[in-house]
């Protein structure tokens, strides 16, 4: 029913840990469906690592559904691969031929750091979301769904943003490492809706410049676009822009008065 | 590296670290997004410029003009014009060097805000990728732009020496446009270099234009699908204007008459 793809060379990084040289290995795939996932392929590959009694290939996976933003790859120069719109657990090997050699490598990025093999620590965009990503609500009585009204253009844009599943392809497929995209994001989703109003210039205020400490700056290539599983446009970067402007007027009154 | 496992505080707050912080244009310009705010103003004052420059020379194809009774290069009383603008308010030459002054002002901030972010992208990415890249959408330009800014930065140096200061030109006489710019051009290297650097120009404007819609937060679905149309515009108007001054003079269209006055001459005369 399904076909198999043969001969499959897969020239995968390998790296001990954090501190130690890496380099790349090479693997070759005999046979292998091409319903199979290209996670499901590093697994079967893994396991006949396993069985050889060498060392399994580590890499970050989680759902497996596209939602989780945990796994990453660079493969064949594109983060996520060369599907469009396509978090890797979601790429297929039927997009791929037989007797292909598929180059894996991690995200590179001095804010993310590799902690073995094709492993990354994206923490820092923990940090900026901790610094403003969030709206900041009272406890008490659930509110009546639709309490409050936004218009649907505006949910909608916010949804566009909110997509963003945080798997830091945007840095990784930026030529200057820089996260605007999923910074951008992150604001422009708080930022459009009527509950992100109150903390809207202290949040994205906060999160530029938390942004600043880990990540490079942005030079309006469009690769982060690009390379986005969600597709995320980077029409968020200039709303983040326009606000980080409006933040630093706004938050000079509110500085001057403390 | 060894920050690998290492994290940092969970704040949980999204009022900034202290309320400390530097004069207003030093706060913002010391971030990255502040720096790309600079980036696409100093950006706009060049451009405004560089068209206007390019409008101004237009004039070499006007040729001469009768002024008091003598048969003048057009773009010689425009020079002059330039010198005299705002000249019952200030004295002459004042309002130009004012102009001087915020381009030259624009320009280092350009080239300080550039250094500065690229160093920044040096740093967060210390380890290259190791295999190829497949870039999808960066294009040339936008990832030539420090070359193109390099080769526009030297040329301009050039061109001053060459048509403002006359250092580079052996036939210079200061304020007779025509005859320098003739007298420049019709050296075959010389025209070559204009041509090549006004397309690395061109290059660096097409990204430009585009990216200060960008980096101004100027994002609006009325006017986004123009915005690479704008920045071709630009791009493609600078470059034909530009070029076609080094082609001409090598085609003979410019050229030089001696017996035409000079402005300073008729300058004289008025003055007697």
């Amino acid at each position: 029913m399904s076909d198999k793809l043969t001969y499959i060379t897969l020239k995968i990084w390998r790296q001990g840990g954090p501190d130690t040289p890496g380099q790349f290995e090479h693997h070759v795939i005999e046979e292998i469906s091409e319903e199979a996932s290209f996670l499901e392929m590093l697994d079967i590959l893994n396991e006949q690592l396993i069985e050889a009694g060498k060392e399994a290939i580590v890499f970050d996976h989680d759902c497996r559904e596209g939602i989780c933003g945990t796994c990453s790859l660079m493969i064949d120069g594109k983060a996520h691969g060369p599907e469009k719109g396509t978090a890797t657990c979601q790429l297929h090997m039927r997009k791929f031929s037989s007797g292909d050699t598929i180059t894996v490598e991690p995200w590179r990025a001095s804010a993310f750091p590799i902690i073995k093999d094709l492993m990354v620590d994206r923490a820092p965009l923990d940090r900026i979301v901790e610094s403003g990503g969030f709206i900041s609500a009272e406890t008490g009585g659930a509110p009546d769904a639709n309490l409050i009204p936004i218009p649907k253009p505006v949910a909608d844009a916010a949804m566009d943003a909110a997509e963003c599943i945080g798997c830091g392809a945007c840095v990784a497929a930026c030529p200057n490492g820089a996260a605007n995209l999923f910074t951008g994001a992150k604001v422009t989703h708080l930022n459009l809706l009527p509950q992100g109003q109150a903390e809207r210039y202290q949040r994205v205020e906060a999160m530029v410049e938390t942004m600043d400490e880990y990540f490079g700056s942005c030079t309006n290539h469009g690769e982060c676009e690009a390379a986005c599983p969600k597709s995320i446009s980077i029409d968020v970067i200039a709303v983040m822009n326009a606000d980080y402007l409006k933040s630093k007027f706004k938050n000079r009154k509110k500085l001057s008065r403390t | 590296m060894s920050q690998t496992l290492r994290r940092g505080p969970v704040s949980g707050t999204a009022v900034g670290r202290g309320a400390k912080r530097k004069p207003f244009l030093l706060d913002f310009y010391s971030t990255a997004v502040g720096k790309k705010y600079v980036m696409a103003i100093t950006g706009i004052i060049g451009i405004g410029f560089v068209v206007s420059h390019m409008i101004g020379n237009l004039k070499v194809y006007i040729g001469t003009v009768t002024e008091g009774g003598q048969e003048v290069y057009d773009i010689d009383v425009y020079g002059e014009f330039l010198r005299d603008l705002l000249v019952p308010i200030l004295p002459r030459t004042v309002f130009l060097w004012l102009l001087r002054g915020v381009l030259i002002g624009a320009v280092l901030l350009h080239i300080h805000a550039a250094y500065g972010l690229t160093v920044m992208n040096r740093k967060a990415r210390p380890v290259k990728y190791q295999s190829a890249r497949d870039y999808e959408v960066a294009n040339f330009a936008s990832r030539t732009m420090r070359w193109t800014g390099i080769i526009v930065a030297l040329f301009i140096i050039w061109h001053l020496a060459d048509l403002t200061w006359g250092w580079a030109n052996p036939d210079f006489v200061r304020g007779e446009v025509y005859r320098n710019l003739d007298a420049s051009l019709s050296r075959i290297p010389v025209a070559i270099l204009y041509v090549v650097a006004n397309i690395a120009l061109g290059i660096h404007l097409f990204h430009g234009t585009w990216s200060l819609f960008q980096s101004m937060g100027w994002n609006n679905p009325k006017f986004n699908q123009w915005r690479k149309g704008a920045a071709a515009g630009v791009a493609t108007l600078v470059v034909v204007g530009n070029c076609s001054f080094p082609i001409m003079v090598q085609a003979g269209v410019i050229e030089f008459d001696p017996t035409v006055t000079s402005v300073h001459e008729l300058h004289e005369e008025a003055a007697e």
